[in-house]
């Protein structure tokens, strides 16, 4: 606020703050507002382009083949679905959809379970040493996940669950991301629940479990929609784990796939099916994306805002 | 765990408890058994973990026989720094350094255009989050073949412009790390707008409207209000940006595989370990990235520590 003052000049005593509300763009020197509109919409214009060609790219380069593909031009002279179906005939790629839903999934059900709990602990109970115990948790999402992953590799071997069948050995590893990420949304929207209400429960003789599982929850529902689309997509994105603990199809998740996929020496130059491949992978986020953008929004800037 | 409030020896046995309080020794209580769950997991597979990765450091272990190992101290760490960790160090620095500026100034470039745009803002909003939902192994795909020799985009386009022509743009130095350093701003700067678009959408209008009253230019507007108010969304999005920066390893891995001056920490570590089997090299590079990336993490909580601060208390 102290910057204000320093920018409005001799004419701060008189600011009368009713003429705030009017919104007017007709004051003096404004900029003509068809300059506005033009500056406005060619901004618009350039977002919208530098976020979506590569996509269109992607597609245009996944609807080749053959001669299409060898000159690589804006669109294709004929589109086909060729490469889609191929790759919907390769078995690997299928098991690693299969196992990427397996694994999403499940982290997602974990996080939000065991997160939960302790986003209330930090957001509602009082106990000593509560910062620094979120210090640890916030310090832990941005461990270099390179650092545990030797290790991880070693304990797994040991204990059977290096290359598990369905991608199952990469569920705990996942959680070590999802769980801080989980955490930090969930306190800051429990915070948002009045704790009145809560009292009022306790009051009327609910325990302190009913009181969360009755009154705190139901009312947190949309931070826990927000959390659950916030660490499905960072275990379906994961892939550091994805290519250290795994090493077959069967249980491979699809970054890892699709980053092996390259490797693979096919009749056909990759180009084609590993865009069709990129695609398929990106449909669902993308509807996802839509449908709950609001929400997803709400949990990236949770806390944020807060500054 | 074990010290004491003074309100705990208020707290009656067991009635009703009245209004906000007094709830001491049960929430304490209460908040061991909710946090275990998290602490356990997060104890087994990070710091355990690091812990392990030190001990691996401090080991040498046979390529030819699995499981011959001597105690080699510091060993390791003296192999490990030496030309390809400077380098590794050096590209990581480059990259984070430039790709978090672009981010910066595009994201808040972005943010802006947002804020001001009345209509579209709905769309736009789904438009942006394309990039970032975007898997970063399909992102380095995408980005490859926007670069492929001959056949991608940009080499076409450039070649007509008459910029950089007969660049293999993957293959050369500096070149390959400039298509790394887009990739990832075109991921993730999107993240950064949204961002710093909330942080805008908090500072209160009157603010601007008095500023214009008294005549203040857009600019003017921009610079002296603006800015300073969204400081602290500022330094919340660097510090995640950069943190995530230092780190980075799918992006690289995928896109080039570290060659041609994109290698970077994660990466290197990576080699060691699965490529070159040198399990005691690779962890002794893990753990030099991990002390790095904690150094910066640690000087930048310090910096804006309020900011963890006002959540856990209020």
């Amino acid at each position: 606020m102290t910057a204000t003052s320093a920018g409005s000049g001799p004419g701060a005593i008189a600011r009368p703050s009713s003429a705030a509300r009017t919104r007017a763009r007709s004051r003096r020197k404004a900029t003509p507002s068809w300059v506005k509109s033009v500056l406005m919409w060619t901004s618009i214009a350039a977002i919208v382009l530098f976020c979506l060609f590569p996509i269109y790219w992607i597609v245009n380069t996944s609807l080749k083949a053959g001669a299409d593909l060898s000159r690589g031009a804006l669109w294709p002279d004929n589109p086909t679905l060729r490469n889609y179906r191929s790759v919907l005939n390769d078995g690997d790629f299928l098991l690693a959809l299969r196992n990427s839903a397996i694994v999403a999934t499940t982290t997602t059900v974990l996080s939000l379970f065991v997160g939960s709990f302790a986003a209330y602990a930090l957001a509602r109970l009082r106990f000593p040493r509560k910062a620094l115990l979120l210090g640890i948790v916030l310090s832990i999402s941005t461990f270099p996940v390179i650092a545990i992953a030797a290790p991880l590799f070693k304990l797994w071997t040991d204990i059977g669950l290096y290359d598990a069948e369905y991608g199952l050995g990469l569920i705990i590893p996942n959680l070590v991301f999802t769980l801080p990420l989980t955490i930090f949304i969930l306190t800051s929207f429990f915070r948002e629940i009045p704790r009145e209400l809560e009292e009022a429960a306790l009051v009327d003789g609910a325990t302190r479990v009913q009181s969360f599982t009755k009154v705190v929850l139901p009312l947190a529902a949309p931070g826990l929609v927000t959390a659950a689309l916030l660490v499905f997509f960072a275990a379906w994105n994961e892939f550091l784990f994805a290519i250290t603990l795994t090493s077959t199809p069967e249980a491979r998740t699809v970054p890892a796939a699709i980053a092996f996929f390259t490797g693979s020496v096919k009749f056909e130059a990759p180009l084609g099916t590993i865009s069709a491949a990129s695609v398929i992978v990106m449909v669902p986020l993308v509807v996802l994306v839509l449908v709950f953008q609001k929400r997803i929004v709400a949990g990236l800037t949770a806390g944020a805002v807060k500054g | 765990m074990t010290s004491i409030t003074p309100t705990q020896a208020t707290v009656p046995p067991r009635p009703k408890r009245s209004g906000g309080g007094s709830f001491g020794r049960s929430d304490r209580r209460l908040a061991g058994i909710l946090l275990s769950p998290a602490l356990a997991l997060i104890a087994l597979v990070a710091a355990y973990p690091i812990f392990y990765a030190i001990w691996l450091s401090l080991n040498e272990y046979s390529v030819r026989v699995p499981g011959l190992q001597r105690f080699a101290g510091a060993d390791n760490y003296r192999e490990a720094i030496g030309p390809s960790f400077w380098d590794a160090f050096g590209n990581t620095m480059l990259f984070t350094g430039v790709s978090v500026a672009l981010e910066l100034v595009i994201g808040l470039a972005m943010a802006v255009a947002m804020h001001s745009a009345f209509k579209g803002r709905g769309l736009l909003r789904a438009t942006v989050l394309v990039p970032w939902a975007t898997i970063t192994a399909v992102t380095a795909i995408t980005w490859r073949s926007i670069f492929e020799p001959g056949l991608g985009f940009a080499p076409q386009v450039l070649e007509k412009i008459g910029i950089a022509e007969d660049v293999i743009w993957l293959g050369e130095n500096g070149y390959a790390m400039a298509v790394l350093i887009l990739a990832d701003v075109w991921k993730t700067a999107p993240f950064m707008a949204l961002l710093l678009l909330a942080g805008l959408q908090v500072i209160p209008e009157d603010v601007y409207e008095a500023a214009k009253v008294d005549g203040a230019t857009t600019w003017q507007r921009f610079l002296r209000i603006t800015i300073p108010l969204l400081i602290p969304a500022i330094l919340v999005a660097l510090i995640f940006r950069t943190l995530d920066a230092l780190r980075i390893f799918d992006l690289p891995k995928v896109l080039t595989d570290g060659s041609n001056g994109t290698n970077v920490l994660s990466l290197l570590a990576y080699q060691e370990l699965t490529d070159n089997r040198l399990i005691g090299l690779g962890a002794a590079l893990s753990v030099l990235t991990f002390v790095i990336v904690m150094v910066v993490s640690f000087l930048y909580i310090r910096f804006v520590g309020g900011n963890i601060k006002t959540l856990a208390e209020d």
